[in-house]
C-alpha cells in the first residue's frame, strides 16, 4: 500500500492541525485500521511530527493500529447493561468467537470491543454489530446472531 | 428533497414558516408518527416505519406516516403514534410491522385498536410560547386509554428542553418554527441587546447542564468581556457517562432547539463560529444534526447577516474519537485543536482563552435548549421552577431496576422518591430497592435512606453523589455495590488520560485492592487503605475526572459499609455476583430435568439423566449464568 493510495483522503482536509482527528477518522472508516504508511503520510502533509499522529492514534479509543475484522462487534459494557448482565454477555461473545480477550478472530470475520454504553440503556444488556444494535439480550441469542454475519460473509464470498 | 426551501429573513417569513408547519404538525389527514430515535431503531422502528408507508399506498390512503423523535418512554419502544383530525393522539407500544399493519387497516372503519393503546394525548403544552397544541378538544376520551396526564410516568414531568421530543419530525424545519423555534433568535436580534440577553439567562439561575452546575450566565459575561476575537461557541454533545442518553436523545429529536441557543448565545456574546462536538457512538445524532445545520443555513437562519440583523454565525460538527475525559472542557479544546485529549490547567478558563486561545464558550447540549426559553419568557419565568440554587427543569434518563425506563424532565427539587417510585414505577416485583446511581463515573451511590433528598447541584453531592448529566440508573439487590465501585473504578482507570500521576496510577491501585475484595482475599484494612488513597487521588488530580473519580468508591463505603465487610470478614458477596464469591447449585426438589440447562451451558458442568435431577459439577462450572436464563422451574440457585 503506497502512500499515494490515501490521497484521495487527505486532499478532502485542510491542511492544518485541526484536520488531524477527522483525516484519521476518515482513514479509519475506510480501512478499519490505520496503516503505518497512512500515518506518516498524515504527518508528511500535515506537516504533523509523525510521533504526533502517532500519540493521537494511540490515545482514542476509535482508532487501531491493527488491523480490525470485516464485521465489529461492539458490547455494551455501560452501566446500565452492566447491571444487567453486560460482562456476562462479553464473556459469552469472546467464548463463542474463541478469543482470549478483546480483538480481532484469525479469520479477520469479527472483531469484539467492549464499548463504554451506546446510549440505549433501556434496552439493556445491547451488543450492536456493525450498524445493527441488538437489545434486550440474552446470552442464548448470541450463537445465532454471529451465525447469521458468519452466512452474510459465505454468501459474500 | 423538492425545491429549494424559502428564506427566512423576516418576521413575516417565519410566521409563513409557521404556517406551513403547523400544516404538516396538525394536517387535515390522519397522520401515523414512529418514533425513530436510537432506542426505537434498535427494537425495530424502520420494519415497523415502512410496514406503515407500505399498507397505506396499498390501500391508496390520505395518511402521513413521518418519523418523529423520542418522547422518552424507552421502555415501551418501537411507538407508533395515531393522530386523527380533532381526536385526541393516540400511542400505541411495542410494535411491530404486522400490528402496525392491523392498525392501519383499522382506521378507516374506526377500529382504533384502544387493546394496543398505551396513552392518549389531547394536547401538548409548548412552554415556548405558553400555548398548548391541541389535538382535539380536552376532554376527548378513548375507552380504557390512559391519558398521559393520568400516567404516573407522564404526570409529574414538565418538559421544557425536551419540548419537542415525540412531537415534531426532527427533519423539519417548518414544524419547529411552527413550536414557536427562531422566534426567540429573530427576538433577540431584533429586539434585544447583547448585554441585555446575558442579563435575563443570569436572572433566571441557569447552571451548566453536562453536571458541573456552573452558572450560565456567569460564563457568558465573561466570554462577551473579553476584547480578543474571533470567539467561539461551542455545544458540548460528548456524552460519555455510562446510562445517560439525554443529550444524544435531544439532538436526534430536536436538533434545532440546540442550533437555536447556539445562535442566540452566540449573539450574546460576539461569537462568529460555532462547533458542535458529538460522540461518535451517536452516529444518528450526528446525521440529523447535519441536516439541521444544512436546512438553517438553507434557510438563512445560519451563515451571513440572520435576519438581516448584521449577525453572522458558522457552525460545523467535529466527532468525537472515543475518549471520556473529552467531555471536560479544556480536554475538548484540545481534542479540536488536533491534540490528545488531555485536560490543562484552569485558569485561564475557556471563556477566556479556549479554542485556538480565543475566548470560548462551551455548554452542554441541553443548556443550549434551554435558552430559547429563556429568551422567549424571561429569566424570572425560567426561575419559577427549582430551590433555591438550582432552577428550572432537567432531564434524566431512568434506567435499570425501573419498571418504567425512560428519558424523563422533572423540575429541579423533585425528590429522588418520586422518581423512582412514582415516575419509575419502583423496581419490578418481588426485588428490593438498594440505591441509585446518579452522576455516572463522577457520581455516586444514593440509598434508600436518602431518597426523600430533593435534586439539586447541592443536595447530590452532599450525599457523596453529583448531578452529572443525568443519568439515573437504578439498582436492586440483585446488584453487588463492591462490584459497581469495581466497574466504576475500571472503567475511570482505562479513561485516565494518563497525565497526573495520582489518577493514572491511584486508580489502577484502587481497583487492584477493590478487584482483591470481590475475589475474596480482602482484608479490613483494605477499606481504610481504599478510603486513604482515594482522598490522595481527589485532592492531587488536575481534573474534574480525577477530582471525583472516587466518588462512586466512597459513596458506596460509606452507604454500603456491610457489604464491603461481608466480602472481608465472611468472604460473602450478599448480592451473589462476586464470582470467586458464589456457587451454582440445581435444587433436586425444583429441578424436572428437562434438559434445558445442559444444552445451555458451554462448559459441559451439567450432568443427570433426563427427566430426573441434574447437578452442576463445580469443577467445570464457569459461572456465566447461560443456564440460570433458561431454567423454567427456577431451580437453579446461587449461593
Amino acid at each position: 500500500m503506497g502512500a499515494a493510495a490515501f490521497d484521495g483522503i487527505l486532499s478532502g482536509f485542510r491542511e492544518r492541525p485541526e484536520s488531524l482527528i477527522p483525516v484519521l477518522q476518515e482513514i479509519q472508516t475506510q480501512y478499519h485500521f490505520l496503516p503505518e504508511e497512512a500515518l506518516r503520510a498524515v504527518s508528511r502533509r500535515f506537516k504533523i511530527p509523525l510521533t504526533q499522529a502517532f500519540h493521537v492514534a494511540t490515545f482514542y479509543n476509535c482508532f487501531s493500529l491493527e488491523p480490525r475484522g470485516h464485521h465489529q462487534v461492539e458490547v455494551c459494557v455501560g452501566t446500565a447493561c452492566h447491571v444487567r448482565g453486560g460482562q456476562r454477555i462479553l464473556d459469552r461473545v469472546l467464548r463463542e468467537l474463541d478469543l482470549p480477550g478483546n480483538g480481532t478472530t484469525a479469520d479477520y470475520a469479527f472483531s469484539v470491543q467492549p464499548v463504554r454504553c451506546l446510549g440505549c440503556c433501556a434496552l439493556a444488556p445491547i451488543v450492536r454489530v456493525d450498524q445493527r444494535t441488538y437489545g434486550h439480550l440474552k446470552q442464548s441469542k448470541i450463537p445465532k446472531i454471529l451465525q447469521h454475519y458468519r452466512s452474510l460473509a459465505e454468501v459474500a464470498a | 428533497m423538492s425545491a429549494a426551501p424559502p428564506r427566512i429573513v423576516t418576521l413575516t417569513d417565519l410566521r409563513r414558516a409557521a404556517t406551513r408547519g403547523r400544516r404538516t404538525l396538525l394536517p387535515k389527514q390522519p397522520k401515523i408518527l414512529v418514533g425513530m430515535g436510537t432506542c426505537g431503531l434498535a427494537t425495530g422502528a424502520e420494519e415497523v416505519y415502512e410496514a406503515l408507508l407500505d399498507e397505506v399506498q396499498r390501500r391508496k390512503l390520505n395518511y402521513g406516516v413521518t418519523p418523529t423523535g423520542c418522547i422518552g418512554w424507552c421502555g415501551q419502544e418501537p411507538l407508533v403514534d395515531l393522530q386523527l383530525p380533532g381526536q385526541p393522539r393516540i400511542t400505541y407500544g411495542r410494535m411491530d410491522a404486522r400490528h402496525a399493519r392491523e392498525l392501519v387497516r383499522g382506521v378507516p372503519h374506526g377500529d382504533l385498536k384502544p387493546k394496543w393503546a398505551v396513552g392518549l394525548l389531547t394536547g401538548y403544552e409548548n412552554p415556548l410560547t405558553g400555548r398548548r397544541l391541541r389535538y382535539s378538544p380536552q376532554r376527548a376520551r378513548v375507552d380504557g386509554v390512559p391519558r398521559y396526564e393520568d400516567l404516573p410516568l407522564f404526570r409529574s414531568q414538565v418538559r421544557w428542553a425536551a419540548r419537542n421530543c415525540g412531537v415534531i419530525n426532527p427533519a423539519s424545519l417548518d414544524e419547529y418554527i411552527a413550536r414557536g423555534g427562531y422566534f426567540g433568535l429573530h427576538k433577540a436580534l431584533s429586539a434585544s441587546a447583547p448585554a441585555g440577553i446575558i442579563a435575563e439567562v443570569a436572572s433566571s439561575g441557569l447552571r451548566g447542564r453536562g453536571g458541573a452546575g456552573f452558572p450560565t450566565g456567569k460564563k457568558w459575561e465573561t466570554v462577551a468581556r473579553q476584547a480578543a476575537t474571533p470567539k467561539y461557541v461551542i455545544c458540548n454533545a460528548d456524552e460519555g457517562d455510562p446510562g445517560a442518553y439525554m443529550n444524544r436523545t435531544l439532538l436526534e429529536s430536536d436538533p434545532h432547539s440546540v442550533l437555536e441557543g447556539m445562535c442566540i448565545g452566540a449573539h450574546a456574546m460576539g461569537a462568529t463560529e460555532g462547533i458542535v462536538y458529538v460522540r461518535e457512538e451517536y452516529p444518528l445524532a450526528v446525521t440529523r444534526m447535519r441536516e439541521a445545520i444544512a436546512q438553517a443555513e438553507a434557510a438563512g437562519l445560519l451563515g451571513a447577516n440572520i435576519f438581516s440583523s448584521g449577525f453572522n454565525l458558522r457552525i460545523r460538527i467535529t466527532k468525537g474519537a472515543g475518549a471520556f475525559v473529552c467531555g471536560e472542557e479544556t480536554a475538548l479544546i484540545a481534542s479540536l485543536e488536533g491534540r490528545e485529549g488531555e485536560p490543562c490547567q484552569r485558569p485561564p478558563f475557556p471563556a477566556e482563552r479556549g479554542f485556538c486561545g480565543k475566548p470560548t464558550c462551551i455548554n452542554n447540549v441541553e443548556t443550549w435548549a434551554d435558552i430559547p426559553l429563556i429568551v422567549m419568557r424571561g429569566g424570572e419565568w425560567y426561575a419559577q421552577l427549582g430551590t433555591n440554587s438550582s432552577k428550572g427543569t432537567k432531564t434524566f434518563c431512568l434506567v435499570g431496576a425501573v419498571k418504567n425506563t425512560a428519558m424523563i424532565e422533572v423540575p429541579l427539587g423533585t425528590t429522588l422518591r418520586k422518581v423512582v417510585e412514582e415516575i419509575g414505577g419502583g423496581v419490578p416485583e418481588g426485588r428490593r430497592f438498594k440505591a441509585i446511581q446518579t452522576g455516572g463515573p463522577s457520581g455516586g451511590c444514593v440509598p434508600e435512606a436518602l431518597l426523600d433528598m430533593e435534586v439539586d447541584y447541592e443536595s447530590l453531592t452532599s450525599a457523596g453523589a453529583i448531578m452529572g448529566s443525568g443519568g439515573m440508573i437504578v439498582m436492586d439487590d440483585s446488584t453487588c455495590m463492591v462490584d459497581i465501585a469495581k466497574y466504576f473504578l475500571g472503567f475511570l482507570a482505562d479513561e485516565s488520560c494518563g497525565k497526573c500521576f495520582s489518577c493514572r496510577e491511584g486508580l489502577r491501585r484502587l481497583h487492584e485492592i477493590v478487584s482483591r475484595i470481590t475475589e475474596g482475599h480482602g482484608s479490613e484494612q483494605d477499606i481504610a487503605l481504599l478510603e486513604d488513597l482515594a482522598w490522595m487521588v481527589r485532592e492531587t488530580s488536575l481534573c474534574g475526572l480525577g477530582q471525583t473519580a472516587p466518588n462512586p468508591l466512597l459513596s458506596t463505603i460509606r452507604h454500603f459499609r456491610d457489604e464491603y465487610l461481608a466480602h472481608v470478614r465472611e468472604k460473602r458477596c450478599p448480592a451473589k455476583v462476586c464470582r470467586q464469591l458464589i456457587a451454582y447449585r440445581i435444587e433436586p426438589t425444583l429441578c424436572n430435568g428437562c434438559g434445558a440447562c445442559v444444552k445451555a451451558c458451554t462448559s459441559v458442568a451439567i450432568l443427570g439423566e433426563k427427566k430426573s435431577p441434574h447437578r452442576i459439577d463445580d469443577a467445570h462450572c464457569i459461572k456465566c449464568g447461560a443456564c440460570l436464563e433458561v431454567c423454567q422451574p427456577n431451580a437453579i440457585l446461587v449461593e
